[in-house]
């Protein structure tokens, strides 16, 4: 791969109204070639509107928006041959059987048929649905038409994917066996573009998160660094009695307390050397500890700290 | 990369929408089954006392004559209502936003429905035409006549499937893109397919005067019989390049504004 290469997708300053709604209202990122982007908000962020114009159905209002290096308004048709979209809803034909399915596809991207067949088979078994594949789709589980549905995008073998919610509304198995298939895309060099309401997932697959709300990004970076961008870490302790819990709280510095709990919380980044500063501490001021745990600051925190919201808010219409 | 592939897009479509059809029974055996359905219903119910009304005497036989050309254009406006219904289904399914992020020829979509419903609507004709012969319809037109009743019939069917799949565009859910094409049905007993126009009130017989299954039906019915068609033909292919051009415009800026996703 030359380092000459247009990023895989490039937005700059884009914007999109509803009416007198601003569901964007100036975002810019960058995906790099073969790494995995985690655009992660609330339901009504804008999330799926971003996806729409990234995969040429939405036209932006303002904005120079390129996926691998071609404008997706104007050169709607050279974006459409290196993109694979999943959305939201399971974008597979509920009358055919995945079989059909997967070969209506072929069609379609005009692949020669003896081709067709065999690329058909191997996306049938390497996504566990070939006892399913002679069965209609609308006979599948949730877990199996998301399957289905990946494997119908991956047979036109696109440079780059996107996933919108790829793992809303599915169960905690085939969310697992989901991200086990993005992270095999990726290994095969694919760029992937996903959109998620769960920190965690972004925290699991992501190279590159960005934190969309209210149509703006309020922070981009990889998940270690958003993390290390807030506090929230911290060693929480507790004492077997009252007498144990007054005396750690004099000798350890500035701790948060909890004394009808016998709670102490140290704020800390996480580094062992701080672990064992406290225990040292604790240790000769002869103080018995019950126990110890340490919190180190998740997506969710860095939710909470940059939307004042948590990030699971009540479910709004998911429309934009 | 080349270009867009028309022909071998809407042949791929229309292959998707027949699977539809052979999957769904329901919706392919409904335009089949309920024009033969009318068809009895008027000929052995109503047709000896209708018959009666169009010549001295002329009963059953006489009204088996009469009815089977406005039976005819009845049948293409229920196949009609179908590709509606699942032009509407299809709508509702994250598919169709699938369809256009691909490289392919977009109005093969509508174009795949129209071309299913047009076979649809060829094997409902071919039904309903060998259930009026075997209840004693005799027709006197020769093979050219035959060839023009079926070229009027595709320009038929080719308008009312485009406007119904405006509709089934239009509409917001599966139930009202089932119920929006309704007026179709009526309109054949509105003109001149189940009586003579001229027996009706005055307001009416101006509205089946000017309606477009008026001329449509007089002119099948002319050349069913054999006799000489008059201005009706002019008027009945006019009324339906009309019709097609205006649905086919509006189905495709509809397609084309549609988000193409439903969330």
């Amino acid at each position: 791969m030359s380092g000459a290469r247009p990023p895989a997708i490039a937005v700059a300053g884009l914007r999109k109204s509803y009416g007198a709604t601003a569901v964007l209202d100036g975002v810019d990122f960058t995906v790099a070639r073969g790494t995995v982007f985690a655009l992660l908000g609330p339901n009504g962020s804008g999330k799926t509107t971003t996806v729409n114009i990234l995969a040429t159905l939405l036209a932006p209002d303002d904005g120079a928006v390129r996926v691998a290096g071609r404008d997706v308004a104007r050169e709607a048709d050279a974006v459409r041959d290196v993109i694979g979209v999943t959305g939201q809803f399971a974008a597979v034909d509920d009358l055919l059987t995945g079989r059909e399915n997967l070969a209506l596809m072929a069609d379609l991207l005009h692949l020669p048929r003896a081709d067709a067949g065999l690329r058909i088979d191997a996306l049938l078994d390497r996504f566990d649905l070939l006892d399913a594949a002679d069965r209609t789709a609308a006979t599948y589980s949730g877990g199996m038409r998301r399957r289905l549905d990946i494997a119908m995008t991956l047979l036109g073998d696109p440079e780059i994917i996107f996933l919108d919610e790829p793992t809303t509304g599915l169960d905690p198995r085939s969310r697992r066996a989901m991200w086990e298939i993005v992270r095999g895309l990726v290994n095969d060099g694919t760029t992937v573009f996903l959109t998620t309401q769960y920190l965690e997932e972004a925290d699991q697959l992501a190279d590159h998160v960005a934190i969309l709300d209210g149509g703006r990004l309020v922070a981009q970076g990889t998940p270690a660094e958003l993390k290390a961008r807030i506090p929230g870490g911290h060693i929480g302790l507790t004492f077997p009695d009252r007498s144990a819990y007054r005396v750690a709280a004099g000798v350890l510095e500035a701790p948060a307390r909890d004394e009808d709990s016998l709670a102490l919380q140290v704020a800390t980044n996480g580094n062992v050397a701080t672990v064992r500063h406290v225990l040292r501490e604790l240790d000769e001021a002869g103080v018995e500890v019950e126990s110890l745990s340490i919190h180190t600051p998740d997506l969710d925190d860095v939710f909470l700290a940059l939307t004042g919201r948590p990030a699971t808010s009540e479910s709004e219409d998911g429309s934009r | 990369m080349t270009g867009a592939y028309p022909v071998r897009d809407s042949a791929t479509m229309l292959r998707r929408n027949l699977l539809h059809l052979r999957r769904y029974p329901g919706l392919s055996l409904f335009p089949i089954l309920m024009p033969v359905v009318f068809l009895l219903l008027f000929v052995y119910v109503f047709g000896g006392t209708l018959g009666d009304g169009l010549e001295v005497s002329g009963g059953r036989s006489a009204y088996v004559d009469f009815l089977t050309p406005g039976m005819l254009t009845f049948t293409v406006a229920v196949a009609a209502n179908i590709v509606a219904i699942s032009v509407a289904m299809d709508m509702t399914e994250g598919i169709i936003a699938r369809f256009k992020t691909m490289r392919i020829w977009r109005p093969s979509v509508l174009a795949g429905h129209v071309l299913g419903n047009l076979l649809l609507a060829g094997v409902s004709l071919a039904v309903v035409i060998a259930a009026a012969l075997l209840v004693g319809y005799r027709p006197a037109a020769g093979p050219l006549e035959w060839l023009a009743v079926a070229g009027l019939l595709l320009l038929v069917a080719v308008a009312l499937t485009w406007l119904s799949v405006a509709l089934g565009l239009l509409a917001k859910s599966v139930e009202s893109a089932s119920n929006l094409p309704m007026f179709l049905f009526l309109l054949p007993f509105l003109g001149s397919g189940f009586v003579p126009v001229d027996s009706m009130p005055a307001g009416l017989q101006w509205f089946a005067d000017n309606q477009p299954f008026t001329p449509i039906t007089d002119t099948l019915r002319s050349l069913l019989s054999g006799e000489r068609v008059g201005s009706s033909g002019t008027m009945a292919v006019a009324w339906c390049l009309a019709i097609t051009a205006g649905a086919f415009l509006w189905a495709v800026h509809l397609y084309n504004r549609r988000p193409g996703n439903r969330a």
